[in-house]
């Protein structure tokens, strides 16, 4: 707990802060990333890989759901879902990095989706064990999800990598450029770690060592080489990210935006 | 790409029933990506519980050609349905 710097407030209150803060980043990178995945609805490679992305899209903006509502409760302001996904700026969205990543081509989408549900697979995971039992409920409903997910993504992670040689020559390119955005999954910061010491989420070396593990028996399977550690720590969690969400927040916000309150 | 691919034919089997039936068919390339796609399309609103997925070519079907000599002969034997039969008193459950 190295809050350096910080006004020392009354401990319940900044505690209420911290949890917010958590179940929120949990939200947005659900939202941020299922928002991506249904920009392909229309443009994907077959009919039914079409249908099968949007389902994973559908999965993650019910996650957000559940996290946002829950976040804004813990806020205390008024803010329900709707409120939070759709009238914040991008520097109050706390996604990670990586979930933010333009789709590029198919496998590019399937590459980030595969590190972040194997990011998923260990926080959920983790999250059963959770004090916070409303918490630790969502995150067995997005378990079952991620399975699915992760199922999905190391499935064709495998067809690509151990595909034909522009196929793995591909992918194994997406892999390089989307890696160092991996440096900020388990990289706790002074919100983990006081939410690690209420119990509430787990302390992040088991899940870190655990994801590398999966990270690379599902690389070996596609014949993929894992890239070298990337040092820049990342801060989408924090709110700083990278150009490309304020462009996809400005399509997702625009009707709420434009018409607020529109309901249809 | 999905042309490439070969065709599935999909059957589920729903909660309440028994055996799978056929709903339709996914191309796929190979039969793990066939369940994929088959879950994606037909379970989406709690169709099933169970699938399968067989290659449509490895289905041997009979010729409509001989539908006549194969189905017609059936037509007047309509004694082979056991409501034909007329059921004793004394049998309660059958």
């Amino acid at each position: 707990m190295s809050a350096a710097g910080a006004a020392p407030q009354q401990p319940e209150a900044s505690s209420r802060a911290a949890h917010f803060r958590y179940v929120l980043r949990l939200g947005d990178t659900s939202l941020v990333l299922g928002q991506r995945l249904g920009e392909w609805v229309g443009h994907a490679p077959a009919l039914e890989e079409d249908l099968g992305l949007a389902n994973l899209a559908l999965d993650l903006i019910g996650q957000a759901r559940l996290f946002l509502t829950y976040a804004g409760e813990l806020e205390g302001r008024g803010r329900d879902e709707d409120a939070l996904a759709f009238l914040r700026d991008a520097p109050e969205f706390t996604n990670l990095t990586l979930a933010e990543q333009p789709n590029g081509d198919f496998g590019h989408t399937v590459v980030r989706q595969w590190l972040i549900d194997c990011w998923q697979l260990e926080i959920y995971e983790a999250l059963l064990a959770s004090t916070d039992a409303r918490l630790a409920a969502i995150a067995a409903k997005a378990l079952k999800e991620t399975r699915y997910h992760h199922r999905f993504s190391s499935g064709w992670l495998m067809r690509l990598g151990d595909g034909t040689d522009e196929s793995h020559a591909r992918v194994q390119r997406s892999l390089d450029s989307l890696w160092r955005f991996t440096s900020e999954l388990f990289a706790p910061d002074d919100v983990d770690e006081r939410m690690r010491a209420a119990g509430i989420a787990p302390a992040l070396a088991e899940p870190s060592s655990r994801w590398s593990s999966r990270v690379d028996e599902d690389l070996a399977a596609a014949t993929l080489v894992r890239p070298a550690a990337a040092p820049y720590p990342w801060h989408g969690r924090r709110g700083v990210h990278t150009e490309h969400l304020s462009h996809m927040l400005s399509e997702m916000q625009h009707l709420q935006r434009t018409y607020p309150g529109a309901r249809w | 790409m999905s042309s490439d691919w070969p065709l599935f034919e999909v059957f589920i089997r729903s909660r309440s029933g028994l055996e799978h039936k056929h709903v339709g068919s996914v191309h796929a390339a190979d039969a793990r990506m066939a369940i994929e796609h088959a879950r994606d399309v037909y379970t989406r609103r709690q169709e099933g519980v169970s699938l399968w997925v067989v290659r449509s070519a490895d289905i041997v079907a009979s010729d409509p050609e001989e539908a006549d000599a194969l189905f017609e002969p059936a037509r007047d034997k309509v004694y082979r349905h056991p409501t034909f039969y007329a059921i004793p008193e004394e049998v309660k459950n059958l």
